[in-house]
C-alpha cells in the first residue's frame, strides 16, 4: 500500500503495551451504557470510537486508508459494525439511507484527500435533504498540514458550504468529545450532516480522557414549541378558510411527525399534498391525499397547491421544482408554514402564520387551537372531481414496448406496506414515485435536494443493513434504478453480495439518459447530444458476475414471475427491465412554469 | 427486444382518462392572484415592492478558526449584496465582533441574521438600529503638488497627515460613510493615487447592546488581535 508507507508514522503507537491495554478496557466497557464515563481509552482514536458507541452508532460505512487507519484499528475491538464500502461516495450514500431508515445519524468514514473528496457528493446530498449524518475523514498530520502533503486536501475547506457544521480536531485529548458533538448536532433541530477532520497524529497520540457525554452545541437544539399566540392567529386563518390544503414536507418524516400530520389532516378534513421528501407522511391511498405536488407531480396535487386559499405547509423549504414559478405559486393563499429552521420561513415564499418549531410538536399545538374544521366541503369535492379527471395514468399499446411504470406498479403489487424504495435520479425514479402508493414514512428514499444518480444501489445497501439492525429482516428493498445511475455506483452491488444484502435492484433500462433525453425532445429540437445509452452492459450478465442474480426482462409476462423470482431470492438480485426508450414522464410542470399549467401532453411543453 | 409483444402480453389499458386525453392547460381555471419574487401575496390595493436599502449587522462571534470563512462563505454562496466587513476583539476574551455593512431589502436582511444565526460559532446577530454609531477610517495617498492646499483640506475634515514625501502625501481620515465621501470629493482634485479603507464599523448608541444579548466582559481594552 504506497498511501501508508509514505505517511509518516508514529511508531509509538504501534506499541504492543499499548494495544494490549487498550484491548482489555476497550472490549469489556463497550457496551455498558451506564458508564457515564465510557470505556478507558488510550488513544486518540480509541476516544473516537468511544464517542460514537456512547452516541449509540452501531453502524459505520467506509472506505480504509493511511490517514484514517488508526480509527479503523480502534473500530477492530468495537461493537460498531463496519461496512466496507467498494466507493466512498457508495459510503456516504449508505450511511444517508440507513440515517434515513433508522432514524438514528448515518456514519460514514474515509482517508484524507481522494477519500475525503469521494465523499464530498455525499455530503452535498445529505445537506440539501437534510439528512443526519456523520462524516469522519483522516487528515494528514497536523504538523504536514498547509504543505500538500501526500494525500493531503483541505477538506474542512472544501465541505464548509455543504455540512452544517465542521470540525478539526485539534488533539487527542479533545477529540472523542468534539465527535460526541458533532454526531449530536447532526440531529439537533434541523438535521443535516456534520464532519470530523482527523489528523493522524490527533488520533495516535496517547490520552487518557474518556468522552464525555455528547450534547450538541449550545443553542442548536431549539425549542420544539411554536409561539402559543401564532399558534392561536393560524388556527383561526385554518377555521376561515374555504379551500384548505396541506403541503407535508421531508421535515414531517424526520420530526417523526406523521401520526400528527394524519390526526391533523383527518381531525380537520382537510385535503393533503406532500412534497417529494414528503412522500409516505400520509397515506397516498387515503381518500383525502391528493400525492406529491411539483414538478412530475399529480395533475390533481398542483391544481389543489394552486387553488388553495389556506396553505398549510409543514418542513418544507419550498425548493423550486415544487413551486414552479413562485409568481404563481398559490398565488391566493395565505401560507401557514411550519418549520423548525427560522431561515425556511419566508426564505421563498412568504408565510402569512409562521410557526417555529418541532413539526409533530407543533400540529399537536395546531390541532388542538382549531376550534371547528373549515367549512370545506365543497373543496373536497373538488379535489376529488380533480383526481378523478387526472388520474396517474399510462398507455400500453400492442405496438410498444414494456412500459416503465407496469414495472413500478408490479413490485408494488407483489411487496407490502412496510417495503422500502430506493432511486437512482432521472424518469425511472419519478416513475417509480408516481406510480407505487406509499402509505408509511421512512420507505421512500431518494436524492431530492441534489438529485444524485447514482444514489440508488448504495442507499439501498445501507437501508437494507438498517432494516436487519432494526430486527426487519422480512422487510423488502427494492431499487429503482436508471441504466445511466446504475453505471455509477453499481460497483457497490458487490458489497450486497458479500454482506449477504437481501435486496432487489430493478434497473429500468431505456438505454438513455432518460430524462436528459426527454428535455432534449421537448426543449432541444430532439437532438440527443450525449444522451443515447445504447452502449450498456448486459446489467444481467454483469449482476451474475459479481455473484448475484441475475435476470433480464422484456415483455408484459416475464414481468411479475422474474419480480416473484427475485423477491423471493435470498440476497442481492438485480432486473434488467428493457422498457420503452421514447417513454416520457408526464404530468410535467415545465421549470419555472406554473403549477396549475402542468403539461399531461408532450406538444404542450 | 425479444419477439413482439402479442395482444395477450399487453395489459388491459386503463378505463380512467389517458394523459393526452385529460384538459390542456388552456381548458383549465386559473387563479388570478400572483406573488412576487419575495414569494409575497401581491395585494392590487396595496402593491408594495421593497427596495433594498444599506444596514448594518453586528455579529458576536466565537474567535475561532476558520469563522471568518464561515461568514464570507456564507455570503457569497447566498448572493447578499454586501459593502463592507469587518473582524475584531471585543470586551470578551474569546469573542470577536463582525460588523457587516449590506444593501438588501427587508426580507433580505432578515434572511442575513437568520443564516448568520445558523452558523455554529456565531453567538448573537442582529441589525444595528438606525441611528447606530459608525465609523470608518481611510488612508489616502495623494499628488503632493500643493502640500499647502493638501494640508487644508486634511485639517478640514479633521484628518491627520502621516506621510509628507517631495511626491506624495499620505493622510488618515476617519467617519462616518457621508463625510469620508464628502473627505474623498475633495481630496480628488490633488490626484489620489492609492487608497485604503478599512469598511465600516459600528456601535449601538446609548445602553443598547450593539449584538443581540451581548454583555460587557472583562478583556478591558484589546490592544492586540491577531486574526
Ligand atoms: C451525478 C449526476 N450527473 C448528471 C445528472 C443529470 N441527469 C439528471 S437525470 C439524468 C438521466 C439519468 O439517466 P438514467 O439513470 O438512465 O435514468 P432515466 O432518466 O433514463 O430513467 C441525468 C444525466 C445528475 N442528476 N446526476
Ligand atoms: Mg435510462
Amino acid at each position: 500500500m504506497s498511501d501508508t508507507a509514505a505517511q509518516p508514522r508514529d511508531d509509538e503507537a504501534e506499541d504492543p503495551d499499548d494495544a494490549a491495554n487498550s484491548d482489555g478496557s476497550a472490549a469489556t466497557d463497550a457496551g455498558d451504557p451506564t458508564d457515564a464515563d465510557g470505556p478507558a481509552v488510550s488513544t486518540g482514536a480509541e476516544s473516537v470510537v468511544a464517542a460514537l458507541e456512547a452516541a449509540g452508532a452501531e453502524t459505520a460505512f467506509g472506505v480504509q486508508g493511511g490517514a484514517i487507519m488508526p480509527v479503523y484499528d480502534a473500530l477492530y475491538d468495537s461493537s460498531i459494525r463496519h461496512v466496507t464500502m467498494a466507493h466512498e461516495q457508495g459510503a456516504a450514500h449508505a450511511a444517508d439511507a440507513y440515517g434515513v431508515v433508522s432514524g438514528e445519524p448515518g456514519l460514514c468514514m474515509a482517508t484524507s484527500g481522494p477519500g475525503a473528496t469521494n465523499l464530498v457528493t455525499g455530503i452535498a446530498d445529505a445537506d440539501m435533504d437534510s439528512d443526519a449524518m456523520l462524516a469522519l475523514t483522516g487528515q494528514v498530520p497536523t504538523e504536514f498540514v498547509g504543505n500538500d502533503a501526500f494525500q493531503e486536501t483541505d477538506t474542512v475547506g472544501v465541505t464548509r458550504p455543504i455540512t452544517k457544521h465542521n470540525y478539526f480536531a485539534h488533539g487527542a485529548d479533545t477529540v472523542g468529545d468534539t465527535v460526541g458533538e458533532a454526531f449530536e448536532l447532526s440531529r439537533a433541530g434541523r438535521p443535516g450532516p456534520t464532519l470530523v477532520d482527523l489528523p493522524k497524529d490527533v488520533t495516535q497520540d496517547e490520552t487518557d480522557e474518556t468522552p464525555g457525554p455528547a450534547t450538541p452545541p449550545a443553542g442548536t437544539d431549539p425549542d420544539p414549541n411554536a409561539d402559543p399566540d401564532a399558534v392561536e392567529e393560524a388556527a383561526r386563518a385554518i377555521e376561515a378558510a374555504e379551500r384548505p390544503v396541506c403541503l407535508f414536507g421531508g421535515g414531517v418524516i424526520k420530526g417523526d411527525a406523521s401520526d400528527a400530520a394524519r390526526t391533523f389532516a383527518r381531525t380537520y378534513g382537510i385535503p393533503v399534498t406532500t412534497t417529494m421528501p414528503g412522500i409516505g407522511s400520509f397515506p397516498e391511498d387515503d381518500d383525502l391525499c391528493l400525492s406529491w405536488a411539483g414538478m412530475h407531480g399529480t395533475g390533481y396535487a398542483n391544481m389543489a397547491i394552486t387553488h388553495t386559499d389556506c396553505l398549510i405547509a409543514v418542513g418544507t423549504r419550498f425548493d423550486d421544482r415544487l413551486t414552479g414559478g413562485i409568481d404563481t405559486f398559490a398565488p391566493e393563499a395565505e401560507v401557514v408554514h411550519i418549520d423548525i429552521d427560522p431561515a425556511e420561513i419566508s426564505k421563498n415564499v412568504h408565510a402569512d402564520y409562521p410557526l417555529i418549531g418541532d413539526a409533530g410538536r407543533v400540529l399537536d399545538q395546531l390541532t388542538a387551537a382549531v376550534r371547528e374544521a373549515p367549512d370545506a366541503e365543497a373543496w373536497r369535492e373538488r379535489c376529488a372531481e380533480w383526481k378523478e379527471t387526472y388520474p396517474l395514468t399510462y398507455a400500453t399499446p400492442e405496438d410498444e414496448p414494456l412500459k416503465p411504470q407496469f414495472v413500478v406498479e408490479a413490485f408494488d403489487e407483489a411487496t407490502d406496506d412496510d417495503t422500502i424504495v430506493t432511486t437512482g435520479v432521472g424518469q425511472h425514479q419519478m416513475w417509480a414515485s408516481q406510480f407505487w402508493t406509499y402509505t408509511e414514512p421512512r420507505t421512500w428514499i431518494s436524492s431530492h435536494g441534489l438529485g444524485t444518480m447514482g444514489y440508488g444501489v448504495p442507499a439501498a445497501v445501507g437501508a437494507r443493513v438498517a432494516a436487519d439492525a432494526m430486527g426487519e429482516p422480512d422487510r423488502d428493498v427494492v431499487c429503482f434504478d436508471g441504466d445511466g445511475s446504475f453505471l455509477m455506483t453499481m460497483q457497490e452491488l458487490s458489497v450486497a453480495v458479500r454482506e449477504d444484502l437481501d435486496l432487489t435492484i430493478a434497473v429500468l433500462n431505456n438505454e438513455y439518459i432518460g430524462m436528459v433525453r426527454q428535455w432534449q425532445d421537448a426543449f432541444y429540437e430532439g437532438r440527443h447530444m450525449a444522451s443515447d445509452y445504447t452502449w450498456m452492459p448486459e446489467f444481467d450478465k454483469l449482476a451474475e458476475a459479481f455473484g448475484a442474480l441475475g435476470l433480464r426482462v422484456d415483455d408484459y409476462d416475464e414481468v411479475a414471475p422474474a419480480v416473484e423470482e427475485a423477491l423471493e431470492y435470498d440476497g442481492p438480485a438485480v432486473i434488467d427491465f428493457h422498457v420503452d426508450p421514447e417513454e416520457n414522464v408526464l404530468p410535467m410542470v415545465p421549470s419555472g412554469g406554473a403549477n396549475g399549467k402542468f403539461a399531461t401532453a408532450e406538444d404542450q411543453l | 427486444m425479444s419477439g413482439d409483444s402479442s395482444a395477450a402480453d399487453v395489459p388491459e389499458a386503463d378505463s380512467r382518462p389517458a394523459p393526452s386525453e385529460q384538459p390542456a392547460p388552456e381548458e383549465r381555471d386559473h387563479p388570478e392572484g400572483r406573488r412576487n419574487l419575495e414569494g409575497i401575496r401581491i395585494d392590487p390595493v396595496l402593491e408594495a415592492e421593497h427596495e433594498s436599502r444599506r444596514a448594518v449587522i453586528s455579529a458576536l462571534v466565537e474567535d475561532e478558526p476558520g469563522v471568518l470563512a464561515r461568514v464570507s462563505g456564507l455570503v457569497s454562496r447566498r448572493q447578499f449584496n454586501i459593502e463592507s466587513l469587518t473582524v475584531g476583539p471585543t470586551t470578551v476574551e474569546g469573542h470577536s465582533r463582525i460588523t457587516m455593512v449590506v444593501e438588501e431589502t427587508d426580507p433580505g436582511i432578515d434572511q442575513i441574521e437568520k443564516q448568520m444565526a445558523k452558523l455554529k460559532p456565531v453567538i448573537s446577530v442582529g441589525e444595528v438600529s438606525g441611528d447606530a454609531v459608525t465609523a470608518e477610517l481611510v488612508l489616502l495617498k495623494v499628488e503632493a503638488d500643493d502640500p499647502a492646499a493638501v494640508h487644508a483640506v486634511t485639517e478640514m475634515y479633521d484628518g491627520r497627515t502621516l506621510d509628507a514625501g517631495p511626491r506624495t502625501i499620505t493622510v488618515q481620515l476617519t467617519g462616518d460613510e457621508a463625510r469620508i465621501d464628502d473627505a474623498l470629493d475633495a481630496f480628488r482634485q490633488f490626484g489620489i493615487i492609492e487608497i485604503a479603507r478599512t469598511g465600516q464599523t459600528a456601535l449601538a448608541r446609548g445602553d443598547t447592546p450593539t449584538a443581540p444579548g451581548e454583555k460587557p466582559g472583562t478583556a478591558g481594552e484589546p490592544t492586540t488581535h491577531d486574526d
